[in-house]
């Protein structure tokens, strides 16, 4: 097997539990002690850098990459502002982010790092990093969610971030920032006796993590469209985590995966997985998306039908 | 004590491009201006804003978004910088805010009397957003006047157009009780644009007017229905047909802000004073008001 730029990948919940109230309960606590295997097992590698792909940092304007060197604010959640407030500062890999930036460009993205002082890093991205590599030991890459994209352009992003990886040299540990199922409770609960909103979310959620144990990210990316139908509140067009994980870390089921927990969170189903690659695959399918090597942009298939 | 009243309802759109376009002091990029139709129009509603007496501004925003119900923000006093975070190449603001906290408590109250799920903002590291720093801008740029931040609860993505259009009509009907019961004498915003489809490349200078139209026609034209309804005084109808408007369009309506207001007004059956129209990076802005008053009231566009 080729060796992967990617050592390993973590999916992760974007709520601030798990750093802010991990004592509030038993399943906050579990999830906090899953980020911290993550992060031991990040220490233990040979990563030159952990690439953030949060869903709660969503753009318009193409493909945003944070580029500052050494972000630094004080966030606060929109929501659970009252678990308290998260002082940050991190260390980004400026000439990876400008590097992706191109390569990006290169196969038809929109694209644009961001370096401003006082930039919202979202709350997603400073959760994973303050979780999972709290020294700054790494450098860090942090890459928006495109509210707009689909699985085109984000496919195409991940493999930009390949390509990026290639030309530096530069091996990688992937996270992605996102719930499972994501409808959350429309009130304010007593965090020990949160659980998941309906058991049709959990259904799906134990599913995809059935997916997930078995390594088949490109099944779960196949499946992407489903799932967002199924248990995705529809803020977006799409559920892109999996296709940004699949395209980025390599298309295909040959992973070895484990799910280190699955809680609730405030409702929503947040879980912690890893996936290695792995030589082993989980069948050998035919699949029902084509791959994208480049973006085109808008098809024009209305224009092209006209007489 | 008198009652309290609302004096004017402004729908405000936010899109950061208008301050930057200005070039107050507060915002660091500097522009060679743009958007005019629509600034043009802002400023002369800042101006009748001198002449109205008032004593606090209270705006609902989509960018604040909760989804455990609705926030109020409840410190006296809020100073930082904001970045926006799709535009950060034309907005980083540094801001400092005062807080009508008491009229915040009341309408926190209020809407909790009504059944509404609520909750106060405490944190003082908490970032203001930029759709309240824009419209409050536009409309005061002199800063001398508290507001009240309102979050807007995510009903239209958790339920449908048609439920948030319900939920904030409550919430509106709660925040003129509160505005009554205060003895204030209140100016509702409604931060937000209508049709809501962006481009998603921008021009290498910003301002650069010759790239600027919206997204597409059916846009514009849902656009001008919801301004012929407003003209012709008709809140109530343009309310019914809100969820499709906001489907169909994608509009910035869906966050429930001028639902909240008409039905805080009690949809007024007077004409809106028209300030201005223009599409913003693909989006179409509309400046607008709702003067209670039949002596103070304008036909202006």
């Amino acid at each position: 097997m080729e060796e992967s730029d990617i050592l390993f990948g973590i999916y992760c919940p974007p709520h601030p539990q798990p750093l802010l109230s991990p004592e509030a309960s038993e399943g906050y606590a579990k999830l906090r002690q899953a980020y911290d295997t993550c992060r031991e097992r990040i220490e233990n590698s040979d990563a030159d850098l952990i690439i953030v792909y949060s869903t709660t940092w969503p753009s318009i304007i193409g493909h945003q990459i944070q580029a500052h060197p050494e972000p630094e604010w004080v966030h606060v959640d929109d929501d659970f502002h009252y678990l308290g407030s998260m002082p940050y500062k991190f260390k980004m890999d400026v000439d990876f982010a400008e590097c992706l930036r191109d390569s990006a460009k290169e196969r038809g993205l929109h694209s644009r790092t961001i370096a401003y002082e006082g930039f919202p890093i979202d709350t997603g991205s400073v959760v994973a990093l303050k979780l999972l590599n709290p020294d700054n030991r790494i450098p860090a890459c942090i890459v928006s969610s495109n509210m707009y994209a689909n699985r085109a352009e984000t496919i195409v992003l991940g493999k930009s971030i390949r390509d990026a990886l290639a030309k530096q040299g530069k091996k990688a540990i992937a996270v992605v920032v996102s719930s499972l199922s994501n409808r959350m409770f429309t009130e304010h609960i007593d965090p020990t006796e949160d659980r998941i909103h309906s058991p049709k979310d959990d259904e799906w959620n134990r599913k995809i993590l059935e997916f997930f144990a078995d390594g088949r990210l490109e099944d779960l990316s196949q499946l992407s469209r489903e799932i967002h139908g199924q248990i995705r509140v529809q803020k977006v067009v799409a559920y892109k985590p999996a296709w940004w994980m699949a395209a980025t870390m390599g298309q295909h089921n040959n992973y070895h995966g484990e799910v280190l927990a699955y809680e609730a969170l405030h409702g929503s189903g947040g879980a912690v997985v890893t996936l290695t690659p792995s030589s082993g695959s989980f069948g050998d399918k035919e699949f029902d998306e084509d791959d994208v090597e480049y973006y085109h942009g808008d098809r024009d298939v209305l224009d092209k039908g006209m007489l | 004590m008198p009652k309290g009243e609302i004096v004017l309802g402004c729908l405000a759109p936010h899109p950061p491009h208008v301050v930057y376009a200005e070039n107050p002091d507060q915002n660091e990029p500097v522009s060679e201006g743009g958007w005019e139709t629509l600034r043009w129009g802002y400023n002369r509603l800042a101006r009748k804003l001198k002449t109205i007496d008032y004593d606090a501004l209270v705006i609902f925003t989509p960018h604040w978004q909760t989804y455990i119900g609705t926030h109020f923000l409840g410190l006296p006093e809020f100073k930082s910088k904001s970045v926006d975070p799709v535009f950060p190449n034309i907005f980083r603001y540094n801001y400092d805010i005062k807080v009508d906290v008491e009229l915040s408590e009341i309408m926190r109250e209020k809407a909790s009397e009504h059944g509404i799920i609520t909750k106060m903002m405490r944190n003082q590291d908490f970032r203001v957003d930029y759709g309240t720093i824009t419209s409050c801008h536009m409309l005061n740029p002199d800063w001398d006047k508290p507001i009240v931040t309102i979050s807007s609860n995510r009903n239209a993505h958790y339920y449908s157009a048609e439920v948030m259009n319900e939920q904030a009509a409550a919430l509106g009907r709660a925040c003129a009780e509160a505005i009554e019961e205060s003895g204030k004498k209140v100016v509702l915003i409604s931060s937000h644009s209508l049709s809501h489809r962006h481009f998603v490349t921008e021009s290498p200078l910003p301002e650069d007017m010759s790239r600027e139209h919206i997204y597409n026609h059916s846009q514009y034209v849902w656009d001008m229905k919801l301004v012929d309804l407003m003209r012709e005084g008709k809140m109530r109808e343009l309310i019914d047909i809100l969820p499709e408007f906001t489907e169909q369009t994608i509009a910035e309506t869906e966050a429930g802000g001028l639902t909240w207001m008409m039905s805080a007004m009690g949809f007024p059956q007077y004409s809106a004073e028209i300030y201005g129209y223009q599409s913003v990076i693909g989006t179409g802005n509309l400046v607008a008001a709702w003067d209670p008053n039949a002596v103070t009231r304008e036909i202006v566009l």
